[in-house]
């Protein structure tokens, strides 16, 4: 890599990572870089390794070899926790939220607030007002549009629901956000609406890995677009130089050839 | 895209202004107090002599303190969406590992007291380990424990002392500072009420407080709610159902205390069947079998009902025997009826 004084370093580059199982090589040495306010799009087969590979940079699985660099330095992420630490979230496809409780309870769940009166705060006591009206700015900031915080999100809508997840992944300044399938479970008109959300997202600091078979939101969102196929990464493309058939033809492997 | 710039403010419909009625009608134990409310009614109308006296009061206050200490932190860790059916035989085994550890040894008996605490506690995490690890239900695991624990209990006690009671614990080292922390009459109004009802209180503030007001309450809701979303935002789910388990066996140890030390002898049957009727009194409270709903008040009220049905049929002169007919219906109808008020609630809601 050139080293050049004045650029930041990527936010997140993986060098080389290789996992199997069993006999089987998931992955064999994938590299990619993500940089500050890109959506890179990471597409593939059902089998390809794409979920494999975002569970090795979010310390579900561990690689069997590579490297991972956030922001320039060598970091161990072995397991969700630490990666939560270095400010990754993962949005999961219908695991995202607990049903039984409120809008703001799950934007804040495990991240209370405590009360800001001294002793009550020492003591653990909760800001259930404050939470509240945060919220209510969270959502207005990133254009979430909700009936009410205080409804159980049982009762939202899928897109809702899903909105309310990958906003909570990116209000509390996290900066690295991987995205398995976000409008996989939508219809046509909330999965929409979720993916620009996804793309207002993308214009602030943090950088999103968008797994998706939806070529149009891939193209929609990225920046650029990595396939893999059988484990390997076999292209990476600027997403404004491809179409969905060049993508659907990478993907299978009927067009071969890394453009990068 | 739209993008709502209205500010916070008061007129805010997301935040619309639920009434204090409206509020009342959604909390889980809404059910359970009006429930208690019409068995208390019942019973000041059939034997309003007994019951409606101070001295009546304070028995089946007594009697719904001891299952109410279990009954609130079955209801933590139900909401939290497991099960222990193990507490009834963790009290016969804290009591009879108290008493025959300061019968043997003279010891003080808050010295044995607090091993056996130490012992109830290391149950309880194994309790929670063991569902953990094996990912069986929780049903399974500690329905296993129940009959490990009642056991070992038996066959360890006949082992040691030849019996299956230990008796005379008032001569013991120790046992007035235990008498007067476990077993004293609180004067009210010149009636005396036993201590254990303000530990009942105690314990049941603690946990409301904890349930309402703190992170590991919100934790306890989303585990219960969803395990794994809860893990994926980072709760240490693993972590707080082991300490939930802990909870119950504390409590299940604060039981065999009171009783070992109001009865003064430690039985290695007792606490039978508690753990079945802790959970009825959680169920009548409002708290769902499938975890993330649910009120610690709503325990205390079960277990409220529980007392005043038990000492009531006394005071009306009805046989004991009705009693398990009466609080088998009772559970059936508060479930039904919590149904329906739940469903009704969220209709307001929307």
């Amino acid at each position: 890599m050139a080293e050049i004084k004045n650029s930041q370093p990527p936010l997140l580059e993986a060098r080389s990572i290789s996992k199997s199982f069993g006999g089987v090589q998931a992955l064999s040495d994938v590299s990619l870089v993500l940089r500050h306010g890109e959506v890179l799009g990471l597409v593939g087969d059902n089998g390809a390794g794409k979920s494999t590979l975002i569970k090795c940079l979010s310390g579900v699985l561990a690689p069997d070899q590579g490297t991972i660099l956030i922001d320039g330095r060598e970091v161990q992420i072995d397991s969700p926790q630490r990666a939560r630490a270095y400010g990754i979230e993962t949005v999961y496809q219908g695991l995202a939220l607990v049903d039984t409780l409120n809008v703001t309870e799950n934007l804040f769940l495990n991240r209370e607030k405590t009360s800001r009166i001294p002793i009550l705060g020492r003591l653990g006591w909760l800001d259930k007002k404050g939470m509240e009206k945060d919220s209510l700015e969270v959502l207005d900031r990133l254009g979430i549009q909700i009936p009410s915080v205080r409804r159980d999100v049982v009762y939202l809508s899928g897109g809702q629901r899903q909105s309310i997840a990958i906003g909570r992944a990116i209000a509390w300044g996290r900066h690295i956000v991987f995205m398995d399938e976000p409008a996989a479970a939508l219809g046509v008109e909330q999965a929409q609406h979720v993916v620009e959300l996804i793309a207002t997202l993308s214009r602030r600091e943090v950088g999103v890995i968008f797994i998706s078979h939806n070529m149009r939101h891939v193209l929609q969102v990225c920046t650029r677009v990595m396939v893999l196929l059988h484990g390997r990464k076999v292209a990476e493309v600027s997403a404004a130089e491809v179409s969905e058939r060049d993508l659907v033809d990478l993907i299978t492997g009927a067009r071969g050839g890394n453009r990068q | 895209m739209t993008t709502t710039t209205t500010p916070v403010e008061k007129g805010d419909e997301r935040v619309v202004a639920t009434g204090a009625i409206r509020r009342a009608l959604v909390r889980p134990e809404l059910g359970a107090a009006a429930g208690a409310i019409l068995v208390w009614l019942i019973f000041a109308l059939v034997a309003p002599t007994g019951f409606l006296s101070l001295r009546g009061t304070a028995s089946y206050l007594e009697v719904s303190a001891q299952l109410g200490i279990l009954a609130v932190a079955v209801a933590l860790l139900m909401i939290g969406g497991e099960f222990d059916l193990s507490i009834g035989s963790v009290i016969g085994f804290a009591g009879v590992t108290m008493a025959i550890l300061s019968a043997e040894t003279s010891i003080p008996l808050y010295i044995s007291a607090l091993m056996a605490l130490a012992i109830s506690l290391l149950i309880g995490f194994v309790n929670g380990y063991m569902v953990i690890r094996t990912r069986l239900p929780s049903f399974i695991i500690t329905l296993g424990s129940l009959f490990i624990i009642r056991g070992l209990t038996i066959a360890l006690t006949r082992l040691i002392t030849g019996r299956t009671q230990v008796g005379g614990l008032g001569e013991l080292p120790g046992y007035g500072l235990m008498n007067a922390l476990f077993d004293t009459a609180i004067p009210i109004a010149g009636v005396g009420f036993p201590i254990s009802i303000f530990w009942w209180l105690l314990v049941a503030a603690l946990a409301t407080w904890v349930l309402l007001r703190t992170q590991i309450g919100n934790w306890i809701f989303g585990v219960g709610g969803s395990a794994e979303a809860a893990r994926n935002v980072g709760v240490p789910v693993d972590r707080l159902k082991i300490g939930l388990f802990m909870t119950t066996a504390f409590a299940a140890w604060l039981v065999a205390i009171i009783t070992v030390i109001v009865t003064g002898s430690a039985d290695t049957l007792r606490g039978q069947g508690q753990e079945f009727l802790a959970i009825i009194a959680v169920v009548i409270g409002g708290t769902l079998l499938t975890g993330g709903y649910g009120s610690a008040i709503g325990a205390v009220l079960g277990a409220l009902i529980f007392g005043m049905v038990r000492q009531g049929l006394v005071f009306a002169r009805v046989d004991a025997d009705w009693f398990q007919v009466f609080m088998g219906g009772m559970l059936i109808v508060a479930v039904l009826v919590n149904n329906y008020i739940r469903k009704r609630a969220e209709a307001a809601k929307e």
